[in-house]
């Protein structure tokens, strides 16, 4: 929503462009191996990540522009590795604004400052800022200048029905309706999926007490970029405030709503203004301000049994929808992508087996049922359920006035890529590592001389190797494009992922660890590299 | 399993009062107050403790 007087994309800081639906209709029903419905940032992310691997998509956006307000906006170091991975990270990083830190407060004293883990061989900052309009944008401008995406503005899909080979969508946009058959189908149409009502599937779960109003003002202000939260501030007796700022001078404010205020009333532009003025005074905000954008959202744990349905995907907010303090929404989309994409591509090259396709549901519903263990977490502190609940959480504050331990309950600790461990296509160690990243688990970066160890991986399989590796074409033979990335058995590298000289990882597109060995024989990797493709790595060997 | 918090404590606490409901939470906590008291064996200290508790005792306010 905006101030009276502007439209729904009359934004203070964001030209919003327009795009027409195609205008030439004479290829629109020529069939597909890939048609994703939703260009938002998982749909997007989608079809670069298969264009990588060569494989055409058509996009389809029931709009003609981007969102219509902030909404997402914190992007984590994973997501910023994905964004590198498909070329696509130089406008993020040029325009965000990177962040380790963050405070909060009871009753306008501090009790807590967290920072985010970060170090040295880190190549991105633990999380980055930007409104969700730029991150569309900048995704959009890599999908327009590949040659693989067929991207289609005002085309709603309408219809789908099952056929011998695929699926048949039916699409309307102004100028007109068609029928496309597509091989694959990812749904990537957002928390109201069009295509999961479609299919009559439902989201199951939970939905916690406790709605939060977010808006954005422009305020000019110079100070650290961190994470604010106040708990029990005068302006909103009993509540909780965020604060999040973002680019061009926008601050997203977040504020749960009272017990027995209606959503009618806390989305008035009034109740907003009088809020908003009466938390800026608390935090001593005293530049003047214009009102951007607002909104609202429930705190939710939500998800599909199945991400699965026959040839059709669902990714992102249409198979899970995740409570806002874990900052994993837009995230875990990204990683839906990326995860779906690579595998989808190596199917339909005919390199691997549809059966690999099925280890996506198990890696990525067990993403997000992280998400909700840990986000629960955060909710029941930051919205509590019960009475119990409540008692705690006021012990906690009362205690971290002067108890600075009781201040880490409200610690929000977001964000730790997910470890695949119990998938399908990860092999468990059957050596034994004292560190490093185990099996399914997100490859750790190096900081090396110029530059970092991430930077050296391939669009494909990676296999990372301490010292020579003999016969690698046998690597080679089993998938064709395998990166080869050597490491001193006596670096820096080596000590951060326990390898000694004959030590080898193997790692997979979306830079997940599949597989390692102390000392490792090419056979032995070409081997299991085959096994992940036919869908199902056998047991420790 | 990952090892035992301070945070699971604070969920075991909070899922018992709302087991022992609210005319007995206070009992339920301060048995789990003198059970702890009894195994540290340090009175003088679980008494700063108690004086410690007693300060700040405002919680959030009731919105």
């Amino acid at each position: 929503m905006r101030p009276a007087g502007r439209g729904e994309l009359d934004s203070l800081y964001f030209d919003y462009p327009h795009f027409d639906a195609p205008e030439a209709r004479d290829h629109l029903s020529a069939p597909a191996d890939v048609a994703i419905c939703g260009a938002g940032p998982v749909g997007m992310a989608a079809a670069l990540t298969l264009a990588q691997q060569g494989i055409r998509s058509v996009l389809l956006e029931r709009k003609s522009t981007f969102n219509d307000g902030s909404r997402a906006i914190c992007v984590s170091r994973s997501s910023f590795h994905t964004l590198q991975t498909l070329g696509a990270e130089k406008r993020f990083v040029e325009k965000s604004l990177p962040w380790v830190s963050g405070r909060s407060f009871f009753r306008g004293k501090q009790i807590l400052e967290f920072f985010m883990a970060d170090s040295n061989h880190d190549k991105y900052r633990p999380m980055y800022n930007l409104e969700q309009q730029y991150i569309e944008a900048f995704l959009y401008e890599a999908v327009a200048a590949s040659d693989l995406i067929d991207m289609r503005w005002q085309s709603d899909v309408t219809a789908i029905t099952d056929n011998a080979d695929g699926v048949t969508l039916s699409v309307t946009d102004p100028n007109g309706s068609y029928g496309i058959s597509a091989r694959w189908l990812l749904a990537a149409d957002g928390a109201r999926s069009a295509i999961r009502t479609m299919r009559s599937h439902r989201l199951k779960g939970q939905n916690y007490e406790g709605r939060y109003v977010i808006a954005d003002i422009r305020l000019k202000r110079d100070c650290k970029v961190e994470r604010f939260a106040l708990f029990d501030p005068d302006c909103r007796p009993g509540g909780t405030v965020l604060v999040h700022q973002q680019p061009d001078n926008v601050w997203r404010i977040d504020y749960q709503l009272r017990d027995g205020e209606t959503e009618e009333d806390a989305l008035k532009e009034a109740s907003i203004r009088e809020s908003i003025a009466g938390m800026l005074g608390e935090i001593g905000f005293d530049e003047p301000w214009e009102l951007e954008w607002w909104s609202i959202y429930s705190a939710n744990t939500l998800l599909l049994d199945e991400y699965r349905d026959g040839r059709i995907f669902f990714i992102g907010d249409s198979a899970h929808i995740v409570p806002i303090f874990g900052v994993r929404g837009l995230n875990n989309g990204i990683s839906d992508a990326q995860n779906i994409g690579w595998k989808l591509a190596l199917v339909l090259q005919g390199e691997a087996n549809e059966k690999l396709l099925d280890s996506y549901t198990p890696e990525r519903r067990g993403a997000t049922l992280d998400v909700f263990a840990n986000a629960s977490k955060s909710a029941r502190f930051m919205t509590p359920h019960s009475r119990g609940w409540s008692v705690l959480r006021d012990a906690a504050l009362s205690l971290a006035l002067d108890h600075p331990f009781a201040g880490e309950f409200a610690n929000p600790r977001n964000m730790t890529p997910y470890t695949y461990g119990d998938s399908p296509v990860t092999r468990a160690d059957s050596d034994a590592f004292a560190s490093g990243p185990e099996p399914g688990a997100a490859a750790l970066n190096v900081r090396l001389d110029n530059h970092f160890l991430l930077d050296l991986f391939g669009h494909g399989f990676t296999v990372l190797h301490f010292g020579p590796l003999a016969h690698p074409e046998q690597v080679a033979g089993a998938l064709p494009g395998v990166t080869f990335v050597e490491q001193p058995a006596d670096g820096t590298a080596a000590q951060r992922y326990d390898a000694n000289s004959g030590t080898a990882y193997l790692i997979r597109p979306d830079g997940h660890v599949a597989a390692r060995w102390k000392q490792a024989e090419s056979a032995t990797i070409a081997a299991t590299l085959r096994q992940m493709l036919d869908g199902k790595v056998s047991g420790n060997d | 399993m990952t090892e035992k918090t301070l945070e699971d404590v604070y969920a075991a606490l909070a899922d018992g009062i709302d087991a022992a409901g609210q005319d007995k939470e206070a009992m339920f906590l301060s048995k789990v107050v003198l059970l702890l008291a009894n195994e540290i064996s340090d009175p003088e200290r679980v008494l700063e403790l108690i004086t410690d508790a007693q300060k700040n005792m405002d919680g959030m306010r009731r919105g």
